[in-house]
């Protein structure tokens, strides 16, 4: 019988440490098969940050590095310098990139550095227990915030690829979000392009992925795909901010 | 070898470094490393390597983390403060088993503290630093010329045992001219292969992981514990010391870097009037040459530890001697000099004791 539906060759055979029903899996998913349909495993480092994605590097066949918190776009330039033939990738969570690596996200685009980062925003820390985050909401209820976050204490959420976008550097820049099939796809092809932006050497590209954590937001799996939709999806619209990649790039 | 020219220190730590096959610099601009930079920022693009001013001293180390893990020649450079910042990189440097070569021109401390000279980073250099069970190779250089051989040989022996590397200066040292003579530069593809290095799989071996994080504690200790093993290794067949008349010495004077050339000159002062003073000058700060003190504990009658600090190697001078003659300190702090007449003063004040 032919096979139509198989884990792609560069997703390792292993199980993945998330909890049921967060999509951080399906994410790695979505990026080991873009790699296997680029023909890239070969030629493919992937960065792992701080935070719920940590063992990423036990998840996909290719080389990885695991980063310090925050540090994975600079982890990623030193890569990309002595291999610029190959394909390197960040994959990190909101409080990684956002927060203690904010520095490292506006500079590594301001450098045009060729390398792609895969941003996972689901407006909280997961891997420490649900604290607030710079993507949190306002009225967002976490550990740290358990009146819910308030603008006269706690301001407002960081808009990333908002922010990217106005970066020069910047050559592609999309939000996308994994709460439904279509959305899914559209989050695939997103990817694909960031990567082919970067092999293609257009320069820096950022892909934004709404997420869900349903143990720190205290929901079920169904009802936190309701929550990208209802609460997220308003606060950060999704599309394209920056696409530089039909007018031959940044570099 | 090349003919002799005449250079600042941090310049020929540049060149000697481009030289033994460095391609990547990762640097963040810092009083009083300043020329190293400028150098390797003229020099590095015409080697067809990367000089990267990044965004803070911390962006740099991971860079170097980075470029190191995926199997590159790496070195970053910075001065006091700057190392403070990059201590969270180094210690992941060291957790993940890479090597790469970090220049500490030291400046006075702590704080912002001043610019002018000091050797007030011994501790963070030899003892740690960052957190964790770790160790760096510490090279000390007093010369121009031993800026540029150390270098090599930092670089190297960081290979040899996958362990980052430091050479520590300071101002005056990296401000000075003297002659240097250049080994024959070497390009980085005859340096041999890193096969654990992150260069992409080629579909040819199994995936490389670099990477410090061991959530199993009976691993994490296994791994800490083979890491000392290899320490201890580097500790018998890497330790540099030079002796200047110890073989007789009632006092020997303990010092290094810039202040052991002014150390000897003292000694120099103190045997013309007829003290046996001598000196041993540590040129690796870790491993530190515990066996030089040792053999001469029970044969000299003091030691004098001088430094540009209030009191760091001193510690390790007394560890060595164990108790078997009296160990005193003389420094000078913020970014002062002691002269050699300070040095003699306080031999004659310990041997006329």
């Amino acid at each position: 019988m032919e096979k139509i539906f198989q884990r792609p060759h560069s997703l390792s055979d292993v199980v993945l440490s998330y909890c049921p029903g967060c999509t951080h899996g399906v994410v790695n998913r979505l990026i080991a098969e873009v790699v296997d349909e680029m023909d890239m495993e070969g030629r493919t480092i992937g960065i792992a940050p701080v935070g719920c994605s940590v063992t990423a590097y036990n998840f996909f066949e290719f080389d990885m590095q695991e980063a310090a918190h925050g540090r994975a776009p600079a982890v990623a330039t030193g890569i990309k310098r002595v291999h610029p033939d190959n394909l390197v990738f960040t994959y990190q969570g909101d409080g990684d990139l956002a927060a203690i690596g904010t520095a490292e996200t506006i500079h590594s685009a301001a450098r045009a550095e060729n390398i792609s980062i895969i941003f996972i925003n689901n407006t909280i820390y997961g891997m420490t227990g649900g604290q607030m985050a710079p993507t949190s909401l306002v009225n967002q209820v976490t550990q740290t915030t358990p009146y819910g976050r308030k603008v006269e204490n706690q301001g407002y959420p960081v808009h990333v690829s908002e922010m990217i976008s106005t970066i020069k550097g910047a050559c592609y820049v999309e939000r996308v979000s994994v709460d439904s099939v279509p959305n899914i796809r559209k989050t695939k092809a997103a990817i694909r392009k960031a990567f082919e932006c970067q092999m293609q050497e257009k320069g820096f590209s950022l892909v934004e992925v709404l997420s869900t954590c349903p143990t720190n937001w205290g929901l079920s799996p169904v009802e936190s795909l309701e929550r990208i939709r209802k609460e997220m999806i308003p606060e950060f619209p999704l599309g394209v901010y920056k696409d530089l990649t039909d007018k031959g790039g940044v570099r | 070898m090349g003919n002799k020219v005449l250079m600042k220190g941090n310049e020929a730590l540049a060149e000697a470094a481009i030289r033994c096959g460095c391609r990547f610099f990762f640097g963040y601009p810092i009083t009083p490393q300043t020329e190293l930079a400028a150098y390797m920022a003229k020099k590095m693009i015409k080697s067809g390597g990367t000089f990267l001013q990044a965004e803070s001293e911390i962006a740099a180390i991971n860079m170097v983390y980075g470029a190191a893990g995926a199997g590159a020649r790496v070195m970053t450079s910075s001065s006091s403060p700057g190392i403070s910042l990059k201590q969270e990189g180094i210690s992941y440097i060291a957790g993940a088993d890479l090597p790469c070569v970090i220049v500490n021109i030291v400046r006075g401390g702590p704080g912002l503290g001043g610019i002018q000279p000091a050797q007030s980073d011994y501790f963070q250099a030899t003892k740690g630093g960052g957190h964790g069970d770790y160790h760096l190779l510490v090279y000390a250089p007093s010369s121009v010329q031993e800026l540029a051989d150390l270098i090599s040989k930092a670089f190297d022996k960081a290979d040899e045992y996958r362990m980052p590397a430091m050479i520590m200066g300071d101002g005056m040292l990296g401000q000075m001219m003297e002659p240097v003579e250049f080994k024959e530069p070497i390009s980085p593809e005859d340096l041999p292969e890193k096969e654990w290095a992150t260069t992409g799989t080629k579909m040819k071996r199994k995936k490389n992981i670099i990477n410090s994080l061991y959530l199993t504690p009976e691993e994490l200790e296994d791994l800490n514990i083979k890491r000392y093993q290899r320490y201890d290794v580097v500790k018998r067949n890497e330790v540099m010391c030079e002796e200047y008349l110890t073989g007789d010495a009632d006092i020997i004077i303990a010092a290094y870097g810039t202040i052991a050339r002014i150390a000897m000159s003292a000694v120099d002062m103190a045997r013309q009037k007829g003290i046996k003073a001598g000196l041993i000058r540590p040129i690796t700060l870790w491993p530190f040459p515990e066996e030089a003190f040792k053999k001469y504990a029970d044969s000299a009658k003091c030691f004098l530890s001088v430094e540009m600090s209030m009191g760091q190697m001193v510690e390790d001078v007394r560890l060595a001697v164990n108790g078997k003659a009296p160990v005193y300190f003389y420094g000078r702090t913020g970014g002062m000099v002691p002269e050699q007449e300070e040095i003699l003063a306080k031999i004659e004040e310990h041997a006329n004791a």
